[in-house]
């Protein structure tokens, strides 16, 4: 008997009138994908330049591999209707275990992937705790866990530590012919979390916790340990990032993660992506679009030798268009 | 089959439910019928396992059980489908059915096993107009309900309580309803069946058990009961006048008037309100009717034709004009839950900078019980509530106040009550025009009702015509 | 009130606890650092809780801040006769970030995280892509006066704090004040009683700007220029008000409460500076306490849906 009657019917002219078809923000971001890339090629084109030559390309696919693999994670709890803002710090840990823990030593890659992955499930199992059990907003739960993260950081590193052997630098600089082996890594991420949305219970839930709590809860969802589920994953993507970053650095930093502004930029990315931060609606093709988009966007400032700070700028100006673009197609009171 | 026995629950230290016992049959249709706050709501989240009871036992076909979460109660074959539907929009149908329960292994889904089972409940409750695949966002509310029904079947259900199941309907889907409460107790399904609409628990149920104040008034046979004595026993008195008597004097000067207004949704719509009289409005769901109540206060404006005092093309042009809407759905519309009785009450004043009226007279004047301003909207019932928001128009004497569905969901004294403050409206001159989907409602508060039906006025009727000749008007093609 | 009553009590027990510690801090000079040093988060805290309690949030503070320090300093590059109009400009840039920020909030319907995030990108990119990468120029010392000297005993900052709030809990008792709530308990209800909710709400957004500028000025009079000023500010007030009781999603609590939260905050950072934690664990402890806060809040006070029918 408490709130508002959840379901109306569309009526249907909204129906005819709505600009984009069904699952149409995740078409969307391709669409503008393609757009960007045409106009990018014609543009070079003019100055008599080629735009995404090979070297671009797998450019393109290195700069968004990690970024990629962060958002993957962070698409699984805003489908569950929660958020991440601990992931940039957590990044920068886990890049510092697995350097700490390899110590230049071929012998300890496993021991260190796999103590990464058990660093970035607890820290996941904290934020979705304090979400769950002691029912803290997310915003603020991953904002403290990540602050407590942050302090970590701070106490015990000034700066770079560790190193990673040069086997393990392989996977951030090597391609297999086209492909960089780090895009391979996050196309397996994307497909994994692609099947799991799709064709899992667990996907399913967490798009049901996402849509309505309530609902989800009467149906006999444990809607907690689904919310749980999702922050566990989302850090260990988060986790995988970090490994992927100290592959790349060699080494591990305490500010890799913040400084690439990782935490917000994954969210940019999700909801670029027509995935609702509301939870619920959307889905993992749609964040790669939105990270690609990022990078070919990336991409073209880097070939007109633009200022970086320009970026943020152009970014933003994205963010908002798309958004409202969204908020155009569909009818949110 | 069901057998409940000495229920009782309080809510921090209030008494809800004391010593209820309810008994239903196999393929009975039982009807549960109170005023609001009688308990019934109560009684049925307590069978569902949303609440678990202090006192009593539960038991189903001779054995105890106990439900310490919904999902309990569902593996025991007890379904609940509430007022507000439990469904999620933007899955599909299959997806919505099998919420929670999957098939498949290993934490893997089946889609094809779930898309079949779910078209084949369809087919099973004879439902032709949409397939598992679809999203549940595109349905209408009357497909949405058979969704709820086919996952109810999907549990195995053997007992489906339906919660004012009809409130959300349009007059003909009703019958449709009808029709598949009857499939299922043909199937040996028992329906527990809440409704404030008399008319359908006579037409549906077997049996019916009155609760007034948390405890069993009557258990009786439908057919040995008829309407007054059914209002007698719940109420506990005879409502001999259902409505209060008409003002009688002749109409005063037009206060609102359209000539050819049109949008999206309407058109061709003349019609005018005079001071003082109360214009009933009535259509079948879809026909128009709260496009049409918010088109002439502006919310969703006319696009065309002409209105005066002038077309608002906004809320705030239209209060500015003064009318006011008295939305059909008010916790989503018209009330601010969270903040108290005065704030709410003083909403549009403060939003037009309508001076300080004094509150605890309106509050008096409107009746609300307990008359305390610091209170929680929140925490109030019903039909206190919808006098809280009668009382935010009334702080800027709107010239006039359109009614959408303004006993929806209220008990029958908060019911009387609103109808004795309407007439008194209109008694002092307010001009009222009043949407119903009941028709008793309708014909016996207003002084000539007009009829819609797709989006356009179908006629119009005077004082005491019968319902036979509204629905005549509203449904022929 | 209910909610707000436990900001003060936690307040007042970090109070002690500073004064157990250090017994000269309840003396007035020391009394007055405190809140000459607290006066730029308590009011961006209020300035955030405006935006909050419409049930919106306000992402782009942190970088408003450093861009208008940022842009001082180049403008006025240590000139006296410069001071005054950068000044005016500066509270005039203030809400003009906000009118942007509410406008595409409420005419596009974009969500505010986002809005207010991709302010905060476009922000520090222009204010960098204009400078040229690093700050550049100086702040005068009249400008500076402002954020570090008083009247007589009295830091400026403390005064400004005083009118900051006055103000505050003046508008909040206001006709605006209560469209606000009414606007962030429930918009639909508030719109279709005559509220104009993307007014109010773009309104909230300028008085956040607003008070990141007047922050921005005692900040950078305070602590100087530089690129980090307004780091992790947003994240700060963000906190401070919840912290004050008011809740995400809006309708719900005080701007004074919201305020409180920012002095806890504070008090929480002079606390752990006087036992040693320096530094390096403050955020690890800032986190805990702010988990903690907030969870002690929701089970201590549970909103429970209307159990019966």
């Amino acid at each position: 008997m408490t709130g508002q009657p959840r379901l109306r019917p569309a009526p249907a002219r909204l129906a005819a009138l709505r600009p984009l078809p069904a699952g149409g923000p995740a078409r969307a971001v391709y669409l503008a994908l393609a757009l960007l890339v045409v106009l990018g090629w014609v543009l070079f084109a003019l100055r008599g330049e080629q735009f995404l030559t090979m070297e671009n390309i797998v450019g393109i696919q290195q700069r968004s591999a990690a970024l990629g693999i962060v958002a993957i994670g962070q698409t699984m709890v805003i489908l569950a209707g929660s958020l991440d803002l601990s992931v940039a710090y957590l990044i920068s840990l886990t890049s510092l275990v697995a350097a700490e823990t390899m110590a230049g030593g071929d012998g300890m890659v496993v021991p260190a992937i796999a103590a990464v992955l058990a660093v970035s499930a607890t820290v996941g199992l904290v934020n979705g705790l304090v979400v769950t059990g002691l029912r803290v907003h997310a915003f603020i739960a991953t904002l403290g866990v990540g602050l407590i993260v942050a302090g970590l950081l701070d106490a015990r590193y000034d700066g770079p530590a560790g190193s990673v052997p040069a086997s393990f630098q392989h996977l951030g600089y090597d391609r297999i012919g086209p492909l960089p082996v780090s895009a391979l890594l996050w196309a397996a991420v994307a497909a994994a979390a692609w099947f799991l949305l799709r064709r899992t219970r667990l996907g399913h839930r967490i798009y049901a916790v996402g849509g309505d709590a309530e609902v989800a809860r009467l149906s006999g969802v444990r809607t907690g340990r689904v919310v749980v589920a999702a922050h566990v994953i989302c850090s260990v993507c988060a986790g995988i990032g970090g490994l992927l970053l100290a592959s790349r650095l060699g080494a591990g930093a305490p500010t890799v993660g913040t400084d690439g502004g990782y935490d917000l930029e994954s969210i940019a990315a999700v909801v670029l992506g027509g995935t609702a931060l509301a939870g619920g609606r959307g889905g993992v093709a749609g964040t790669v679009g939105g990270v690609l988009l990022l990078a070919v966007l990336d991409s073209v400032f880097n070939q007109l030798e633009i200022d970086s700070f320009a970026k943020d700028v152009v970014r933003g100006v994205v963010l908002v268009a798309a958004l409202a673009i969204y908020a155009r197609g569909r009818r949110t009171p | 089959m069901l057998k409940m026995t000495g229920i009782g629950k309080s809510f921090q230290g209030v008494r809800v439910l004391s010593g209820v016992d309810l008994e239903a049959a196999a393929g009975e249709v039982h009807a549960v019928v109170g005023e609001n706050g009688a308990g019934k709501s109560t009684l049925m989240k307590i069978l569902a396992g949303v609440h678990s009871p202090d006192e009593g036992t539960i038991e189903i076909d001779g054995r105890p059980v106990t439900f310490g979460h919904p999902i309990e109660a569902q593996r025991s074959g007890v379904a609940i489908i509430h007022q507000e539907f439990n469904l999620l929009p933007e899955r599909t149908v299959a997806q919505n059915v099998f919420l929670g329960r999957e098939p498949g292994r290993w934490g893997l889904v089946d889609r094809a096993a779930m898309e079949s089972a779910t078209a084949e409940l369809l087919h099973s409750l004879g439902e032709e107009t949409f397939g598992p695949g679809d999203l549940v966002r595109r349905l209408s509310v009357a497909q949405q309900q058979v969704v709820e029904i086919a996952k109810a079947l999907s549990l195995n259900a053997r007992i489906v309580v339906m919660d004012e199941p009809t409130a959300a309907l349009a007059e003909h889907e009703v019958g449709l309803l009808y029709a598949l409460v009857r499939r299922l107790t043909a199937r040996g399904i028992t329906v527990l069946y809440i409704s404030h609409r008399l008319r359908e628990v006579f037409e549906l149920a077997d049996r019916i058990t009155v609760l007034k104040d948390g405890s069993r008034v009557a258990t009786e046979a439908a057919a040995g009961l008829d309407t007054a004595a059914l209002v007698r026993l719940m109420v506990g008195r005879e409502l001999d006048a259902h409505f209060p008597a008409r003002a009688g004097g002749p109409p005063g000067e037009v206060v609102l008037s359209v000539r050819g207004g049109g949008n999206a949704r309407l058109r061709d719509i003349d019609l005018e309100v005079r001071a003082g009289e109360i214009v009933g409005l009535a259509g079948l769901q879809g026909s128009g009717r709260t496009e049409l109540a918010k088109a002439l206060f502006g919310a969703e404006p006319f696009t065309t034709g002409e209105m005066r005092p002038r077309r608002p093309r906004s809320a705030r042009e239209g209060i500015a004009a003064g009318i006011g809407l008295v939305t059909e759905d008010r916790k989503a519309e018209g009330l601010l839950l969270g903040q108290r009785v005065r704030d709410n009450a003083l909403l549009v004043a403060r939003a037009t900078g309508g001076g300080r009226p004094a509150v605890e007279k309106l509050l008096e004047r409107v009746r609300l019980s307990p008359p305390r301003p610091e209170l929680e909207v929140r925490t109030l019932s019903g039909g206190n509530q919808q006098k809280v928001v009668l009382a935010k128009w009334m702080t800027v004497a709107p010239r006039v106040l359109l009614f959408d569905e303004p006993t929806r969901g209220v008990d029958v004294g908060a019911k009387a009550a609103i109808h004795d403050l309407m007439r008194e409206l209109a008694r002092d001159g307010t001009g009222i025009l009043m949407i119903s989907s009941e028709l008793p409602e309708l014909i016996g508060m207003s002084d000539r009702v007009i009829v819609l039906r797709d989006g356009r006025i179908a006629g119009e009727l005077p004082a005491g015509a019968t319902e036979e000749a509204v629905m005549h008007l509203a449904a022929a093609s | 009130m209910k909610r707000a009553l436990p900001i003060f009590v936690v307040l007042a027990g970090l109070l002690v606890a500073i004064a157990v510690a250090n017994p000269y801090f309840l003396e007035p000079p020391s009394l007055l650092a405190f809140v000459k040093r607290a006066a730029p988060l308590v009011i961006l805290a209020a300035g955030q809780y405006f935006v909050i309690v419409s049930g919106e949030f306000d992402l782009s503070v942190g970088s408003l801040v450093t861009a208008e320090v940022v842009i001082a300093a180049r403008l006025i590059d240590g000139s006296a006769a410069a001071t005054w109009p950068v000044l005016a400009l500066l509270i005039v840039l203030g809400p003009l970030v906000g009118l942007v920020n509410g406008t595409v909030t409420t005419v596009l319907r974009v969500p505010s995280f986002i809005t207010t995030l991709a302010m905060l990108l476009i922000l520090s990119g222009a204010v960098f892509l204009w400078t040229g990468g690093a700050p550049r120029g100086a702040l005068s010392p009249q400008f500076r006066e402002l954020g570090r000297g008083g009247l007589g005993p009295v830091p400026w900052s403390a005064l400004i704090l005083l009118a900051a709030a006055a103000a505050a809990i003046w508008v909040m008792r206001s006709g605006y004040g209560h469209r606000l709530i009414a606007a962030g308990d429930n918009d639909r209800a508030a719109a279709l009683s005559g509220v104009h909710v993307a007014r109010v709400r773009t309104v909230a957004f300028m008085v956040s700007g607003l008070s990141a500028a007047i922050a921005a000025i005692l900040l950078g009079g305070f602590a100087g220029v530089s690129a980090q000023v307004g780091q992790g500010l947003e994240f700060q007030a963000i906190t401070a008000v919840v912290l004050g009781g008011v809740a995400l999603g809006g309708g719900r609590g005080s701007v004074v409460a919201a305020m409180a939260g920012a002095f806890t905050l504070e008090a929480l950072f002079t606390l752990l500076n006087l036992y040693g934690i320096s530094g390096a664990l403050e955020p690890a402890v800032q986190g805990v306490i702010i988990i903690a806060a907030v969870a002690l809040g929701a089970v201590s006070l549970p909103r429970r849906k209307a159990a019966a029918a």
